[in-house]
Formats: structure tokens, C-alpha cells, sequence
């Protein structure tokens, strides 16, 4: 008992020593000198209730302990129907939840069919990402700059070029990856760590770029104005910006109403990412997801099984990183605006958070996670000054408390039932 | 001396002050890389944090009517060395002990969220904009022909060297001299044979960040007195430069940190000369990628040996 004492008064000192003079005192300039003034009175209670509870935690660290142990882990995988079972029902249930998807958005409000467009986005760069991480074991920290790629190539060619939604989307994705490939092919020789550094270097550089070539990019002022996409040429406009064209509530001889555009882009939305899973899905089960896999779990056995790592591993970059233009593409054309702002450091670092979440190198948890780190905000809305204080705190709290994210990946095999 | 390169000599003096500040991040980064073989991502935040801490003690003594610069500064570099290292300390603690001995990704991602928190942590207390500080060590000493160019050397920049110098020699006699700093040599070759022989390898480890915090906080003061501003943003670029220094002298090596934040500071300023300074980046970074490519153990590192 002495010691816990002992431990929970340092607790509490070392508390006390990290909040006294970072949140106790609060910097205030006075014309041209630099003042301080003391805290407010609410802000000290905050101090005395978090060092307080630094103590309390540690005098009843045991029983908190105990406590926490008796909570059940969330055990996802058995909520699900048995095996045999399973595969009977997998491809009705996929078939109704495409289905639910496609209604769905004709029956709910404006506002949240476009949160829905952006969770999809988040999916797919989620899953691109997830190929790079989870399954290839690279850590990424500049992903971001490969959806940079695609949005931009999208808006510029557009812009300048005049070209189409649908001829740029696989452009867009062949340029990230060309990207993902030039970078890739020097730095994946290097260890983990040094890669994760790498990259993150190099989404800075691109976005310094973007930021400082005014001339093309247009520098922080972004590009706007982009062109929306069109089907069979039929624009969602109220009037045909191109003289010939006929807009899409004309051409049908329906009211205009502006969702129209909003449900059209998340039907895109919904199409693109079903598109990514399913590519992803078969790439999984190829000899060439096997080999991402393996090299992640042992990089020398793979090497002396006569595995090439570098062709291994590039082909996971350059995948995911075109999986990211293909996003950026979607991106740019959903907001009609972009600008370096929208592809800084903390984006990379949400999507990276999305894979680690959801569980890495599962899709069906990279999924989920995406969908609650799109919703989740929204919904806590007056807290949005601490959101990304709690976004920190999360990853921190997840890798102690549940490292294999929320749904851990399930390899395909078989078991033998004797 | 013609004008031209006498400006090169002012941006050789510029360049060799961020140098030696970088150097002091650096070690930081290069001494828990050394014995734990993880990035500390959330260095750059005890730097910023220790900035804070300066900024807040120096216009506290100042608003009290204090005079004396010299008791000023070393009351802020008191308080925010150990302000910092508790940082740093507590930092471990929470977020990297528990998860020592795992796939070498998740520390790392937990490092990461440690960063952001930091950042956000310290903006929501403080505020997210800049904090500006007046000038507190001022004049310098010129030479050079004035018709020409004159070339200035500060005292905040003579300052600077100096406590770099000062701090470079005393860690340099603790690692090599005192019985704590032979048993972070002793770490960083081995650690699990260290363990066996009766240190304690945790207490070690805590020391190396409270260590790497603390030069993070001296860089911090003067880093903020030069520049005279801060705000919750600065830990991260300045994070990621000084990785690039110890990257750059071989990751793990303290002298090759120190060579290596010299060596970034000077390319830096000489390209700042050349291009326009919103590339100076672009320059360190390309230079991480170089330096990666054709000599991935670094200037003073020595090539790591792969054990099955």
C-alpha cells in the first residue's frame, strides 16, 4: 500500500509539473511585448480534477485493472453465421447491401448523401493504403500525396485540356502510379522506418511544389471551377454549359432539382469503390498478394525462397498509389476546388489511422473504420475544437488496447473437419 | 572579398547556426534510435514544447521587472529543460514501454498519435497562432567593406554556437565518461545482454529521452529567441529536419547527428541563396533521398549487419 502511495503522489507531481505552466499560464501579447496572464478559475479546476484522477488511478490501479479485464473484447468474427453457412449466404447478402446502397441515397436528406460520397472516398483510400501497410508491411506517411496526384491531374487536364471526368479517371490513376513508382523504385530498398520518413518527406515536397509553381497549379489559391462529371455527356447543371449540350433533367423532361447531382456523384462514388474492392480483392488471392504478405512476415525467408522484393514491393506501392489518384480524381470532381490545404500531413496521417483502426490488412474493418472516422465527426460536432486532440489520444489508446484494429484480418483458407 | 562571396560567407554563418540547432533535435532522435531501433515521431513536439516553455518564463520574468538577461535566460533554460524532459519522460511511459517488443509499426503509429496530441494539446492551451517574442539579445559584430556587403555575425548567433559547444562537449564527456553513459553504450550494442548483466535497461531507456528532451528544449530557447516566434506547428518541420540530420550522419551515431545537422544547415542556407527559400525543403528532403540511395548507413554510421 506505501508504494502505491508513493507511485500516486509521482503520478500526480509529474501531472502537475506537465499542466502548471503549459495550461496554468496562457501566453498574451500586449501591444509589442509578449505578457502572460494566470489561467482562469475553470481552467485550474480542470488541472486539479485531471491530477486528481492521475492519483485515484493509480492508488486503485489493481482493481481498475480487474475491472478492465472482465469487459469482453469484442469478438466481431463470431457474430457471424457459421462457415458453411456463410458461403451460402455471402453472395445474397453483398447483392442486398449493393441494392440498399443504390435506394438507399433517393430517400434521405441532401447533407447526407454527400457524407456518404465523402465516406466513400475515405474507403478507397483507405483500401489503397491498406494494400501499402497492411498488407505489404510498407509504412506510408505521404499517401496523401498520390491522392494530390490524381486530384490535380484531373483538375489541370480539365482546365487546360478540356477533357472528360471519365477519360481522366484512369489517367489519373496511371500518373499516381507512375509516381508511386518513380518514388518507390529508389526508397524500397530501405528498412521500415526509413521509408516511413521518406515518404513523408516526399508529400511535403509535393505539396511545397503544388503550393510555390503559381504558374500551373495556381498556389494556394487552388484550382476551382472544375468540371463535374456527365453521363453519356448529359450535365446535371441547370443550364448546358457547352453549347449543344442538353442537361440531364432536360433530356428526361423531369423538374430540375439540384440532389440530382449530389445522388449522381455518390452513385459514381459507390461504383468506383465497388470497383477498387473488388480488384483488390482478386489481387489479394493472386500469387502476387500471397507475396505481399509473406514478405511482410519475413523478409529473409521470401529473399532466400527466391522472392524478388523489390518487384514485390513496388508493385504494392505503385498499386496503392494509384488507387489513391483514382480517389483524387473522384475528389477533385466532387468538390470543384482544390487546393494544397486539402492535402497536408493529417490527411495522411487520418487515412493511416483508418487502416490501423480497422484492423490492418482487413478490409472489412478498413471499411468500417472509414465510415466511423467520416461520421464520427460530424456527429460530434460542439467537440470539434478537441477533435483532433482525441484523434491523437485514439491512435495512442488503440495500439495499447487492441493493436489488431477493430475487425483482425482472416487469411482465405480452409480448415479440415474430421 | 567580392560581394558575391561574401554573401556566401553570411550564408555560410546563417546556414551554420540552424546547423547546430538541428544537431541538437537530432541527437535526440539518433540516441533512441540507437538503443531502442524506433523513430521518436513526437520529438519535434517536445521541441516546440519546449519553446512554449522558454517564451512563457521569459515574458513572466520580464512582466515581474526583471533586467538582468543573463538570469533570465537561465532561469528559461532551467525550467524548460526540465518542463521538456518530464515531456519527454512521461511520453515514453504512456506511449512506448507498453508496447516495447512488438511489431516494430505500432510503436511508431503510436508515436505518431502522441505527435498529433501534443500539437493539438499545446494549441488548444496556448492558442494556434504565432507567438512573438521581442528581440532579447540584440546587436552583432560586422565586418567587411559596407560599400559592399557587410557581413553580420549576432550575438544571438554567437550565443547560439557557444551553448551548442557547451552542451555538444558536456554530452560528449556524460557518454563517454560517467558509468550512465557507458551503460547507454552498453544499450545500444546490446540491449538484452545488458539486461542480463545486471542494468537496468529500463531506467536506461527513460534516460536517453529525458537526455534527448532536454537538448530538444535548449534548442528549443534558442531556436525561439532567433527566430523570436512559435506556435503549436514548429515541432513538426523542425521534427522532421533534424531526422534528416541524424539520417544524414548515420542514424544511431551522436557524432554523425552533429555533423549531420551541420551539414543540412549549411546545404539549406546555400540554397536559400540560390533559389527562392520556399525550396529549401524540397532541398533537405532530396538530400535524405541521396543520401538514403548511395550511403544508407549515413556519413559516420557504420553499415548494419542483417542477423537471421
Amino acid at each position: 500500500m506505501q508504494g502505491k502511495l508513493y507511485n500516486a503522489l509521482f503520478a500526480s507531481g509529474i501531472a502537475l509539473i506537465l499542466t502548471c505552466l503549459m495550461v496554468g499560464i496562457k501566453l498574451d501579447t500586449e501591444g509589442t511585448q509578449l505578457a502572460i496572464k494566470g489561467a482562469t478559475t475553470q481552467q485550474w479546476l480542470w488541472i486539479g480534477l485531471g491530477i486528481g484522477l492521475v492519483f485515484l488511478s493509480q492508488i486503485f490501479s489493481d482493481q481498475i485493472d480487474s475491472a478492465f479485464s472482465k469487459v469482453p473484447k469484442p469478438q466481431l468474427s463470431k457474430l457471424l453465421p457459421e462457415e458453411k453457412k456463410m458461403s451460402v449466404l455471402k453472395p445474397w447478402l453483398i447483392a442486398l447491401l449493393v441494392v440498399v446502397m443504390l435506394i438507399w441515397p433517393f430517400m434521405v436528406s441532401r447533407g447526407s448523401v454527400d457524407l456518404a460520397t465523402l465516406a466513400l472516398i475515405y474507403i478507397m483510400l483507405g483500401l489503397g493504403l491498406n494494400i501499402v501497410v497492411g498488407l505489404a508491411g510498407l509504412l506510408d506517411l505521404g499517401f496523401v500525396a498520390f491522392y494530390a496526384v490524381g486530384a490535380y491531374t484531373y483538375a489541370l487536364l480539365s482546365e487546360y485540356f478540356g477533357m472528360s471526368f471519365w477519360a481522366c479517371l484512369p489517367i489519373s490513376a496511371g500518373l499516381a502510379a507512375l509516381f508511386g513508382f518513380v518514388l518507390g523504385f529508389p526508397v524500397l530498398r530501405l528498412r521500415g522506418d526509413y521509408l516511413a520518413i521518406v515518404t513523408l518527406g516526399f508529400g511535403e515536397i509535393i505539396r511545397i511544389l503544388l503550393n510555390n509553381w503559381t504558374a500551373v497549379t495556381g498556389g494556394p489559391n487552388g484550382i476551382s471551377g472544375i468540371a463535374k462529371p456527365t453521363l453519356f455527356g448529359l450535365e446535371f447543371s441547370r443550364r448546358a454549359k457547352e453549347e449543344g449540350n442538353i442537361p440531364f433533367h432536360e433530356f428526361f423532361g423531369i423538374d430540375y432539382s439540384s440532389s440530382y447531382k449530389v445522388i449522381f456523384l455518390y452513385l459514381i462514388a459507390v461504383i468506383l469503390t465497388i470497383f477498387v474492392i473488388y480488384v483488390i480483392n482478386r489481387l489479394i488471392r493472386m500469387p502476387v498478394g500471397r507475396a505481399w504478405e509473406a514478405l511482410r512476415e519475413d523478409e529473409i525467408a521470401c529473399r532466400s525462397l527466391g522472392l524478388n522484393r523489390t518487384v514485390i514491393k513496388l508493385s504494392a506501392f505503385t498499386l496503392g498509389a494509384s488507387t489513391a489518384g483514382f480517389a483524387g480524381a473522384f475528389f477533385a470532381a466532387r468538390q470543384g476546388f482544390i487546393s494544397p490545404e486539402s492535402f497536408i500531413f493529417i490527411e495522411s496521417a487520418i487515412i493511416l489511422a483508418i487502416v490501423v483502426l480497422g484492423g490492418m490488412g482487413s478490409q472489412v474493418g478498413v471499411i468500417l473504420a472509414a465510415i466511423i472516422m467520416t461520421i464520427l465527426p460530424e456527429l460530434a460536432r460542439e467537440f470539434s475544437e478537441y477533435r483532433m486532440l482525441l484523434f491523437g489520444l485514439l491512435m495512442v489508446i488503440m495500439m495499447r488496447w487492441r493493436p489488431q484494429g477493430l475487425v483482425p484480418m482472416k487469411r482465405p483458407h480452409l480448415e479440415l473437419n474430421r | 572579398m567580392s560581394e558575391f562571396s561574401l554573401y556566401l560567407l553570411q550564408q555560410l554563418i546563417n546556414g551554420l547556426t540552424i546547423g547546430s540547432t538541428y544537431a541538437l533535435i537530432a541527437i535526440g532522435y539518433t540516441m533512441v534510435y540507437g538503443i531502442i531501433g524506433m523513430i521518436n515521431f513526437a520529438h519535434g513536439e517536445i521541441y516546440m514544447i519546449g519553446s512554449y516553455v522558454a517564451f512563457i518564463v521569459i515574458a513572466g520574468l520580464l512582466g515581474m521587472g526583471l533586467v538582468s538577461l543573463p538570469i533570465i535566460l537561465i532561469v528559461a533554460l532551467i525550467v524548460a529543460v526540465v518542463i521538456s524532459s518530464t515531456y519527454g519522460w512521461t511520453v515514453e511511459r504512456v506511449a512506448y514501454r507498453p508496447l516495447r517488443g512488438s511489431n516494430r509499426l505500432i510503436p511508431l503509429i503510436s508515436a505518431i498519435g502522441m505527435s498529433i496530441f501534443l500539437q493539438n494539446f499545446v494549441g488548444i492551451s496556448q492558442g494556434y497562432r504565432d507567438v512573438a517574442l521581442p528581440p532579447q539579445v540584440v546587436g552583432g559584430w560586422t565586418f567587411g567593406d559596407p560599400s559592399v556587403f557587410e557581413v553580420t555575425v549576432s550575438y544571438m548567433q554567437l550565443m547560439i554556437w557557444a551553448a551548442t559547444l557547451i552542451t555538444m562537449t558536456a554530452l560528449t564527456l556524460f557518454i563517454s565518461r560517467s558509468r550512465m553513459g557507458r551503460a547507454c553504450r552498453a544499450c545500444s550494442e546490446d540491449l538484452g545482454m545488458t539486461n542480463l548483466l545486471g542494468i537496468d535497461t529500463n531506467k536506461i531507456i527513460a534516460l536517453t529521452f529525458i537526455v534527448g528532451a532536454a537538448l530538444a528544449a535548449i534548442a528549443g530557447l534558442l531556436l525561439g529567441l532567433y527566430y523570436g516566434v512559435v506556435n503549436p506547428f514548429v515541432g513538426f518541420i523542425a521534427g522532421l529536419k533534424a531526422f534528416t540530420a541524424a539520417v544524414l550522419g548515420g542514424i544511431g551515431s551522436i557524432p554523425g547527428a552533429m555533423l549531420g545537422g551541420l551539414v543540412l544547415g549549411v546545404t539549406e542556407a546555400m540554397t536559400a541563396a540560390f533559389f527562392p527559400s520556399e525550396y529549401k525543403d524540397v532541398v533537405a528532403f532530396g538530400l535524405l533521398v541521396l543520401i538514403l540511395l548511395f550511403r544508407p548507413s549515413g556519413l559516420l554510421g557504420k553499415p548494419e549487419v542483417e542477423k537471421v
